[in-house]
């Protein structure tokens, strides 16, 4: 099966006055047919850069500065402005964090929905009020054709949340980006739409790229992790495999610092230190200044390794009975 | 770590506690009520009649989702804003009884801290005069020795004190939470109250901060009332938890039972909706509809439009908090069927 999406060697990188930072460095991955792929880590460790490197969306002074990012085959960084336009939207859509800075506050949802039809296919305005209408009843709201005249402000988080994603299926994309779209919300509204999500993906044969920071998302939505670290990916596998058994210490540090990971009451096992600046990363590998099992040899970089459809950059990876 | 507690007198207590926001009509509106319009102010009962007591050295977590009110009673019973209904007692005395030494006492040893530092610290300020401001005015420290004070509550908070002249903007996200928890410390508080404090953090630096949390709860002998819609992190460090929604408190237990045998349907979704990464269930069963508007909240109990089992009698009555087991209360009327069928008693509310 040919993979929706191919990023081959991106990065992405910002010409600061401090310095050229490295948001995304040397990251490969692909994205299967039909596929969920949860992108995690924390704060500053480069997997929205990521997702927007994909869209073309990076503003100056940020620039993608190699890399290849093949969409059904063709390399989306070589695109014309225009060609862009028409693949954004129409072929792949993403959903961002907050949908009140997304949507825009003075037009009705019908107008912003009509305008996003319109924009890729010659339709009359009756039928892509239509074809809105239609997908905001998809995703779950309650008397869509009348919902379709309200403004952004008179919907909920949730719904409002509902109304992106609406309009990110207008055109029945073969990917959607979603960078941390239910981290506003609260719990019962996040799952309501986590529900909705994987249900529609399965539906139209989306592909999905979920980034968060949240693992117990991933792990309930996600077919594969990647675990991104300081601009790289330090791990990736099935999300079963990568969870049960991480191989790069980064990701278990991650699994052990949640509340659940030890009895309650006990002091919690955070990550020592915190992840460096972006500006000035190490040599090598870059967790190397807070891991217990870093030696000498982690100064210098650490290849990829691929086993049993796992991949991870570790000198000293876990082992597992199993493996 | 949860010592067996000694009935004494609460640290902080709400007792019917209510905290009603309105908006007055304005002239427009005034005038189109002289013509018959029949407008009426509106009104949010943020906090509805609640009662919670946290006794000293004791870990109370508040938890629900956005606009339930639970940071709005947390500001309430820290004494930053005042109740419109009923009355917060501290070591059982009203708030509003106190006057002069005493009222400033209080303000002192009860301190919170926020969710997002970069909108609690003033980025004007060094970190020095952030968290030495207050004790110095306050006569806890001198000024001569406000430098030392600080270095060594810097060093306690796991801070370097070189830091001291810079700018919070100079600090990343747990970093600058540490200096506002410095900052609440420097005043010697009796309680904290922590409102989402942990809620924008990553997890591994959560989790230092969370250790920092107990950490400081042992060494000053601490009271904290933490108010956090992330139920992992509730059930970890609290000695009890109380959960609200749309105003109320629905639920109270120990974190074990809570978890365990969750009483109230809201509870039971709350935990079962808890994405968590050991337990990879990959069907969702969220329960339907959002939150009422707190304008208009449904009549009885307000999750009956939301609850999978409610019945007639939801739809009129307001159910009242009763103690299922020990230290277990919930306001559900699932209770009393639950009871007349098994014994035939009504049971007692004792709460």
């Amino acid at each position: 099966m040919a993979p929706v999406l191919e990023v081959k060697n991106l990065s992405t990188h910002f010409m600061t006055r401090r310095g050229v930072l490295k948001a995304v460095d040397d990251v490969s991955f692909t994205v299967g047919e039909r596929e969920i792929v949860g992108l995690v880590g924390e704060s500053g460790s480069g997997k929205s850069i990521t997702g927007f490197s994909i869209l073309g969306l990076v503003d100056p002074p940020g620039r993608v500065v190699s890399g290849q990012i093949l969409f059904n085959g063709e390399d989306l960084l070589t695109k014309s402005p225009a060609a862009m336009r028409a693949i954004r939207g129409k072929r792949i859509a993403m959903i961002f964090q907050d949908p009140m800075m997304t949507l825009n506050p003075v037009l009705s949802v019908a107008t912003q929905m009509i305008e996003t039809v319109q924009a890729h296919d010659r339709v009359s305005r009756a039928e892509a009020r239509a074809r809105a209408r239609d997908a905001l009843g998809l995703v779950g709201i309650p008397s869509p054709e009348e919902r379709l005249d309200s403004y952004p402000h008179q919907f909920s988080g949730g719904m409002r949340q509902r109304v992106a994603i609406a309009i990110a299926l207008l055109h029945r994309p073969d990917l959607i980006i979603a960078d941390e779209p239910t981290t506003a919300l609260d719990v019962t509204i996040q799952s309501q739409i986590l529900f909705e999500i994987k249900r529609l993906a399965a539906e139209f044969g989306m592909a999905l790229i979920w980034i968060s920071h949240d693992l117990g998302v991933v792990a309930a939505l996600a077919d594969r992790i990647m675990v991104m670290y300081a601009g790289r990916i330090v791990e990736a596998g099935q999300v079963d495999g990568v969870l049960t058994e991480p191989r790069h210490p980064y990701t278990s540090g991650l699994l052990s610092a949640v509340p659940a990971a030890v009895p309650r009451g006990e002091p919690l096992r955070p990550i020592p230190g915190f992840a460096p600046s972006p500006l000035s990363r190490p040599s090598g590998c870059a967790f190397r200044d807070r891991c217990a099992r870093a030696t000498d040899i982690c100064a210098t970089e650490p290849m990829l390794e691929i086993a049993a459809g796992r991949e991870f950059r570790c000198f000293h990876p876990h082992l597992w009975s199993a493996a | 770590m949860t010592n067996p507690l000694v009935e004494t007198v609460p640290l902080v207590e709400a007792v019917d506690v209510s905290r009603r926001f309105s908006r007055k009509l304005d002239y427009a509106e005034k005038i189109a009520n002289l013509f018959g319009a029949g407008l009426e102010e509106k009104t949010v009962h943020a906090v509805d009649e609640v009662n919670l007591a946290v006794y000293p050295g004791e870990v109370v977590g508040l938890v629900g989702e956005s606009g339930c009110g639970k940071s709005t009673l947390g500001r309430v019973m820290a004494g930053i804003m005042p109740a419109s209904g009923g009355e917060v007692r501290w070591k059982g005395r009203p708030l509003t009884s106190l006057q002069g030494d005493d009222k400033r006492a209080m303000r002192l040893s009860a301190q919170m801290i926020f969710q997002d530092p970069m909108s609690t610290l003033n980025p004007r300020k060094r970190v020095l005069d952030l968290i030495g401001e207050a004790p110095k005015v306050h006569g806890i420290v001198k000024g001569g020795e406000m430098r030392d004070y600080v270095a060594a509550l810097v060093t306690r908070v796991g801070l370097d004190p070189s830091y001291l002249d810079r700018y919070p903007h100079q600090f990343s996200g747990g970093q600058r939470q540490r200096i506002g928890i410095a900052r609440a410390l420097a005043v010697k508080p009796k309680l904290l109250v922590c409102d989402e404090s942990v809620a924008a953090l990553d997890v591994s630096i959560q989790a230092q901060i969370l250790n920092l949390f107990m950490d400081l709860k042992r060494e000053f002998g601490l009271t904290y009332l933490f108010i956090s819609h992330d139920l992992g992190v509730v059930k970890h460090i609290c000695d009890r938890v109380v959960v609200m929604y749309l105003g109320r408190v629905v639920e109270s237990a120990t974190p074990d039972e809570l978890f365990d045998n969750p009483k109230h349907p809201y509870t039971q979704a709350l935990i079962r909706e808890l994405p968590s990464v050991t337990d990879r269930r990959r069907v969702f069963t969220p329960i339907k509809g959002e939150i009422p508007s707190p304008l208009h909240p449904p009549a009885g109990c307000h999750f009956h439009p939301r609850c999978p089992k409610a019945f007639d009698r939801c739809r009129v009555e307001r159910p009242v908090l009763k103690e299922n087991a020990a230290g277990h209360v919930s306001a559900c009327h699932l209770n009393d069927l639950a009871a007349n069928q098994t014994t035939n008693a009504t049971a007692e509310p004792a709460i």
